[in-house]
């Protein structure tokens, strides 16, 4: 059986049966709780900036824990937590603040276990909003997960619907491994059909999302809306897309990548961060090492501009990939 | 407070054994048979051993880059670690932490850390982990001076104190940022003060007193252990040594140092005590000595001997691969 509900929805449906199903899982963060634990207090609780940790506080008391706005605290905390046998669900509201609080993701948790010659665990999932779509301007709607994709020891994952979001999210929190979480903003509201009860999908497993031929439209989080939209125009001038969704950027579904490449010769990679040092560029560069001969025209990478993200409507919307951009790169490799 | 003779003589040979520990790698990387950026703990053994030799097995200790004082205080094997240190296959590591990554979480030793501050949160998820699972122990994280002026050691004390964790964070002050003073980046007189920030307990201990240090760590731990919250400790000490091996020590005066490591060395001192007291003859102290060099000897040629890691583990371990 299943229901329609948004990714949040699907989140927080993953978050309950994880607590239930393993009592060593905790949730901690900035309002993550939100007040709703005051003994003999009849006050609702907020359960997050965005609500996506609504009514955990209530069935699972003591084990969600508002913090302090204290990010290098909160991930710290949560890596001597992991390490010691917890397993903690930490969250970062954004991934911008990741400038506050990097050194325990990438000294700490990405290396204790290679440091101390394969005897740490550190099992720890940061969720964390990513992305632009909300006009919250430059320090609220950047993708920095090309940072966390890029560093050894770390997993990172990326829902592009509530369906994933819920099983990617079990599986994150289950794996032994750190996991950086990102819940994109494009796509945090989008509602779809969610299965009920406790269901994985694995980490590093890309998933194609529409069949085609002639084109491989590859994205994740919240270009695969997208993609799919233009994959669905493409179809009515007679061009069938692939659609892949990625999922996971790190590990990266390289097999699927190629697969796809070497099935329609012609690749579009969708990724709403900057260009320089991205998930586009990286799944580029894997094409052409390890797919040059299936390569029947010109890469084309459809991202955000090497610029801050603005606030002002009309502007975010340009720094946004969309389906016209997209097809408009699917042209321009005639 | 339970200072037997065979406790004693115990607290003794880890104090012996990370003074001896220290001098010889202060001489192999000197000679150029040991690489990697090398700090040593000489000087300030009465911290690490006052303290550990009250922990249980349930504790865990959290250390810096100046580790191995605070390894050996908690009884990761002597062998492992100069294995490790010479990179070696056979080290407690793998040879692939070094020594400012040393680490044995089977003792509890969750590991030197080459960021400065950056073991003070990781010490506090481990006491959050122990209050929640009800384990008993408590997390102590060792840490200079300097790494008190990060936001690292702020953050992570409000949440401890905020929450009643069983923490109990021991400040090194050994004068000293690296290269310089703590008075010159430091606008309090004692660390301890920083505490008040937190309603938290504070205390101060002589850090070259093993039987000061013991005193205060007994009553620290109780108060982290009866649920009454964290406990930072301040220990005055001196690191006898530079910042790293190679410092050439330009910074602080001759005098100054000469003075410490004169008239006030830990070892002296707990010799002095326990001899006066007649709870441990001099003669057992000189036997010590004895088996601390031979173990350290073996533990030397051991490692020279060992092999190093086959090139294959260049990419093993960096994630749990799953069963």
């Amino acid at each position: 059986m299943s229901r329609v509900l948004t990714l949040g929805a699907a989140i927080n449906e993953a978050l309950h049966i994880a607590m239930e199903t393993d009592p060593d899982v905790i949730v901690l963060g900035e309002d993550v709780a939100g007040g709703g634990d005051r003994a003999g207090d009849d006050v609702d609780e907020m359960g997050g900036v965005l609500g996506t940790t609504k009514g955990l506080v209530k069935a699972f008391p003591g084990r969600v824990l508002d913090t302090p706005i204290s990010e290098m605290g909160i991930l710290g905390t949560a890596v001597g937590a992991a390490v010691t046998g917890l397993r903690p669900v930490a969250e970062l509201m954004f991934i911008d603040f990741l400038g506050t609080c990097l050194d325990p993701l990438l000294n700490q948790a990405a290396k204790l276990r290679y440091m101390f010659g394969g005897k740490a665990r550190v099992p720890l999932t940061v969720r964390t909003v990513t992305g632009a779509g909300m006009q919250s301007a430059a320090q609220h709607s950047q993708s920095l997960y090309w940072i966390t994709a890029g560093i050894p020891g770390l997993k990172t994952v990326i829902p592009s619907n509530p369906a994933d979001a819920k099983g990617l999210l079990l599986a994150a929190i289950r794996d032994d491994n750190p996991v950086v979480f990102c819940e994109a903003k494009l796509v945090l509201g989008a509602r779809g059909e969610v299965p009920e009860g406790d269901y994985e999908v694995p980490l590093g497993v890309a998933n194609l999302a529409r069949e085609g031929g002639d084109v491989s439209l590859i994205g994740f989080g919240g270009t695969v809306p997208m993609c799919l939209a233009a994959a669905k125009k493409l179809a009515g001038e007679g061009i069938e897309a692939d659609v892949l969704d990625l999922r996971s950027l790190q590990p990266l579904d390289e097999e699927a990548i190629l697969t796809t490449l070497e099935k329609t010769g012609r690749v579009v990679i969708v990724d709403e961060s900057t260009p320089r040092s991205s998930v586009a560029s990286d799944v580029a560069a894997l094409c052409v090492d390890r797919g040059f001969d299936f390569l029947q025209t010109p890469i084309r990478r459809v991202t955000a501009p090497h610029s801050p993200v603005p606030f002002s409507r009309p502007l975010e919307q340009a720094y946004l990939p969309s389906a016209a951009k997209i097809i408009d790169a699917v042209r321009s490799q005639d | 407070m339970d200072l037997t003779p065979e406790t004693l003589r115990e607290s003794y040979r880890r104090m012996r054994m990370i003074r001896a520990f220290e001098t010889k790698l202060g001489e192999l990387v000197t000679a150029g048979k040991m690489g990697g950026f090398m700090h040593l703990y000489a000087g300030e053994e009465a911290v690490a051993v006052g303290v550990c030799a009250q922990l249980r097995d349930a504790d865990t200790v959290a250390s810096t880059h100046r580790g191995h004082g605070h390894c050996i205080a908690k009884g990761v094997d002597v062998h492992g670690m100069m294995a490790e240190l010479f990179g070696r296959a056979t080290g407690v590591c793998k040879g692939k932490g070094g020594s400012m990554h040393i680490a044995d979480l089977d003792k509890g030793m969750l590991g030197a850390n080459g960021i400065v501050g950056a073991g003070i949160p990781l010490s506090t998820g481990a006491a959050l982990t122990a209050k929640m699972k009800r384990t008993g122990g408590v997390a102590v994280a060792f840490f200079g001076d300097g790494a008190t002026n990060q936001g690292a050691f702020h953050e992570a004390l409000n949440m401890a104190a905020n929450w009643k964790l069983p923490a109990l964070y021991v400040v090194e002050n050994n004068g000293f940022g690296e290269f310089t003073p703590t008075e010159f980046v430091v606008p309090v007189k004692d660390i301890a003060d920083r505490a008040g920030s937190y309603a938290m307990k504070s205390m101060i201990a002589d850090g070259m007193d093993f039987f000061d240090v013991t005193a205060k760590a007994v009553e620290a731990l109780d108060h982290c252990r009866s649920g009454r919250g964290p406990v930072l400790l301040e220990c005055k000490t001196y690191r006898f040594a530079g910042h790293f091996v190679g410092d050439p020590l330009v910074y602080r005066s001759k005098e100054d140092a000469e003075d410490w490591i004169q008239n006030r060395d830990p070892l002296q001192g707990f010799e002095a005590h326990v001899v006066e007291a007649g709870l441990v003859d001099a003669a057992d102290l000189r036997r010590i000595d004895l088996e601390v060099e031979e173990e350290l000897a073996s533990a030397v040629e051991a490692a020279e001997a060992a092999p190093f890691p086959d090139v294959g583990e260049l990419t093993r371990d960096v994630y749990v691969e799953a069963s």
